[in-house]
């Protein structure tokens, strides 16, 4: 148990992990409550068009006079759950090939290895290009799984790197000479040994998932009936929003992203130095 | 060197083969008949509608066995037949992407080298100058973190809309043609300079976090220890780290090549500037499936060779490689 205190004391001592966590938490509770207190549907023609900012509406109103606010509240939402959804399905791929690869070794790693190197080559926007142009509906589970399922291979590379080194370690191979079986030894043994690295690359694959979905979005390739923050900026570019000046509609999506994903990069390195006693300052 | 370079190469031609593969198998795996699917989400007129049909139908010759299907899609591909564009009915496919190929280059390539190196040298020195460090840590950050095509929407709302310095749409204005002149080349970078700056930045904060990173942790090993006790100058062990974090940073933009041409796409678009990613946002919004299958192709291809010429740089800079002590 000490280990824990210890950890948890350094976690709040850490001025880094603080301030990520405390813009993550942030936007973690707007994404929930946020929708809650938006007063129209975001699809609908409820305002005057190109309106800023008022009381009636706190984000102004688009060119056709939806709300802003509200598109943002229920978009903020969708971004947070397709990039929880995509950087999770990315970390368990990566964990599963990763281990496999690094433990077994041989020709299955030999394989897993070229897979990997194949995966990590092809740019993942490509693909989902492709897949996304030829699915008719897509919700944001299909998008979620499809940048999941490409997002992996510097996981994988680097979760195997990770085991081979902690294989040929004494009490892995003491757990060998007991007779416990490989699927154990390395749920039981390696595993948790690397989990804090394993969560680390889980925050960075959330980061990752999160710009993934903006970008494919933003192309127009995204979710067909939901609202998301990279659907708010492509329509904000193709309805001239730009050229008729409406920052009120440009600014928040991308400043709210940008928050996000900056708040979790700077967690990962403040977690780097909680983990990794070499690096706390003291 | 020969050895390593080749089976960079072998790991390049899977690859190729496998992403042809998938443009060929994704239309075949979706549910139902791609031509049906494709004419009925273009809500055409009848006879419009037949006549695209029948053509699709030709192109993707669905009556012929699969695997001679397969084959006469490599066949086509290898001919430099993309298919022909719906969009721009009837200009072929390969021609489009030919046309917009010289605006990525100019764009990517600057931004990408430009950026590496100043990344690189604002990174390296960030590692030893205190206040550079707590001023361009955050920045870099907050720059990696940004979506590319936001940070084009902001520079082009601020610098474009509200300042009224730079032009936000297009390469060069409507008003002139194409032509070799001092005015038309000032037209040119004039409206080249906001998308290729904020390109620029959102690598340049990877970059310099990347290197400055590297620096702090090279001047923790163990050589740079020894050369310190020998009574080195500080100017030669930090030449040395510098040298030492150079290879993964190289590794590093092999790596981040994927990331970088979906930031070029999403920044084209903003800025309506007619590259690849302007094709892209036409074929999504025309539904003009071989475009899209064409840019595919034309983007996978770009970054292999991309790929090939930083192993070869690599191999070049490494002196592991270069004198064949090691593999990879």
């Amino acid at each position: 148990m000490g280990a824990w205190y210890e950890l948890i004391y350094f976690a709040f001592r850490n001025v880094k992990l603080r301030i990520g966590l405390t813009i993550l938490l942030f936007f973690v509770l707007a994404a929930i409550f946020a929708p809650l207190f938006a007063r129209y549907d975001p699809n609908a023609y409820v305002g005057p068009a190109a309106h800023p900012p008022s009381p009636e509406h706190w984000f102004g109103t688009t060119t056709f006079g939806q709300d802003v606010y509200s598109q943002f509240a229920h978009g903020l939402r969708l971004t947070l759950i397709v990039g929880l959804l995509g950087g999770s399905i990315g970390t368990l791929i990566g964990i599963l090939i990763g281990l496999i690869s690094g433990y077994r070794g041989g020709l299955l790693d030999e394989i897993l290895n070229m897979i990997t190197n194949i995966v990590l080559i092809l740019p993942t926007l490509a693909i989902l290009i492709i897949i996304a142009a030829y699915l008719t509906v897509r919700g944001f589970l299909v998008q979620s799984v499809f940048i999941g399922l490409t997002a992996w291979p510097w996981a994988a590379r680097a979760i195997r790197a990770q085991t081979l080194s902690l294989r040929a370690r004494e009490f892995v191979d003491l757990a060998r000479m007991s007779g416990r079986s490989s699927m154990k030894i390395v749920l039981t043994e390696i595993a948790p040994s690397m989990m804090s690295y394993l969560f680390m690359v889980f925050i960075l694959q959330f980061g990752g998932a999160i710009l993934n979905a903006a970008t494919l979005d933003f192309i127009g390739l995204g979710p067909t009936q939901a609202f998301s923050l990279g659907l708010m900026m492509n329509n904000a570019v193709l309805w001239a929003a730009l050229e008729l000046g409406m920052w009120w509609w440009l600014i928040p999506p991308g400043a709210a992203i940008t928050a996000i994903v900056g708040a979790l990069y700077v967690m990962n390195v403040g977690l780097d130095e909680v983990f990794n006693p070499k690096l706390r300052e003291l | 060197m020969g050895r390593y370079l080749g089976q960079k190469l072998l790991i390049y031609s899977l690859t190729f083969f496998f992403a042809v593969t998938i443009d060929w198998l994704i239309p075949r795996l979706m549910p139902g008949n791609p031509v049906d699917t494709l004419v009925s989400r273009m809500a055409l007129r009848a006879d419009v509608a037949a006549i695209l049909r029948s053509y699709y139908l030709q192109a993707f010759q669905l009556d012929l066995p699969l695997w001679q299907q397969y084959l006469n899609f490599w066949g086509a591909l290898l001919r430099g037949d993309l298919g022909v564009s719906i969009w721009l009915f009837p200009q072929p496919v390969l021609k489009l992407i030919l046309d917009a190929v010289p605006y990525d280059l100019f764009l990517l390539l600057p931004a990408v080298i430009l950026s590496w190196i100043a990344g690189n040298q604002v990174g390296a020195m960030a590692a030893r100058v205190r206040w550079l460090d707590n001023s361009i840590l955050p920045l870099g950050y907050i720059l990696t973190a940004t979506p590319y095509m936001w940070l084009a929407l902001i520079l082009a709302w601020s610098l474009g809309q509200v300042a009224g310095l730079f032009p936000i749409a297009g390469a060069y204005s409507f008003g002139i043609r194409p032509h070799l002149s001092w005015m038309f080349i000032k037209d040119l970078l004039w409206h080249w300079f906001l998308p290729f700056a904020s390109l620029f930045l959102v690598m340049f904060g990877g970059w310099a976090i990347g290197m400055r990173n590297m620096i702090i942790y090279e001047l923790e090993a163990d050589y740079s220890r020894y050369l310190e006790s020998l009574g080195a100058p500080p100017r030669l062990i930090r030449k040395y780290a510098f040298r030492n974090a150079m290879l993964p940073q190289i590794t590093g933009l092999a790596l981040q090549l994927g990331t970088i041409v979906a930031g070029a796409v999403a920044t084209e678009i903003v800025f309506a500037y007619p590259g690849t990613g302007y094709l892209i946002l036409q074929a999504v919004l025309n539904q003009d499936y071989f475009l899209l299958q064409g840019c595919f192709l034309f983007i996978i291809t770009g970054v292999l060779i991309a790929n090939f010429i930083i192993d070869i740089i690599y191999a070049l800079v490494d002196p592991r490689i270069r004198t064949g002590m090691t593999g990879a």
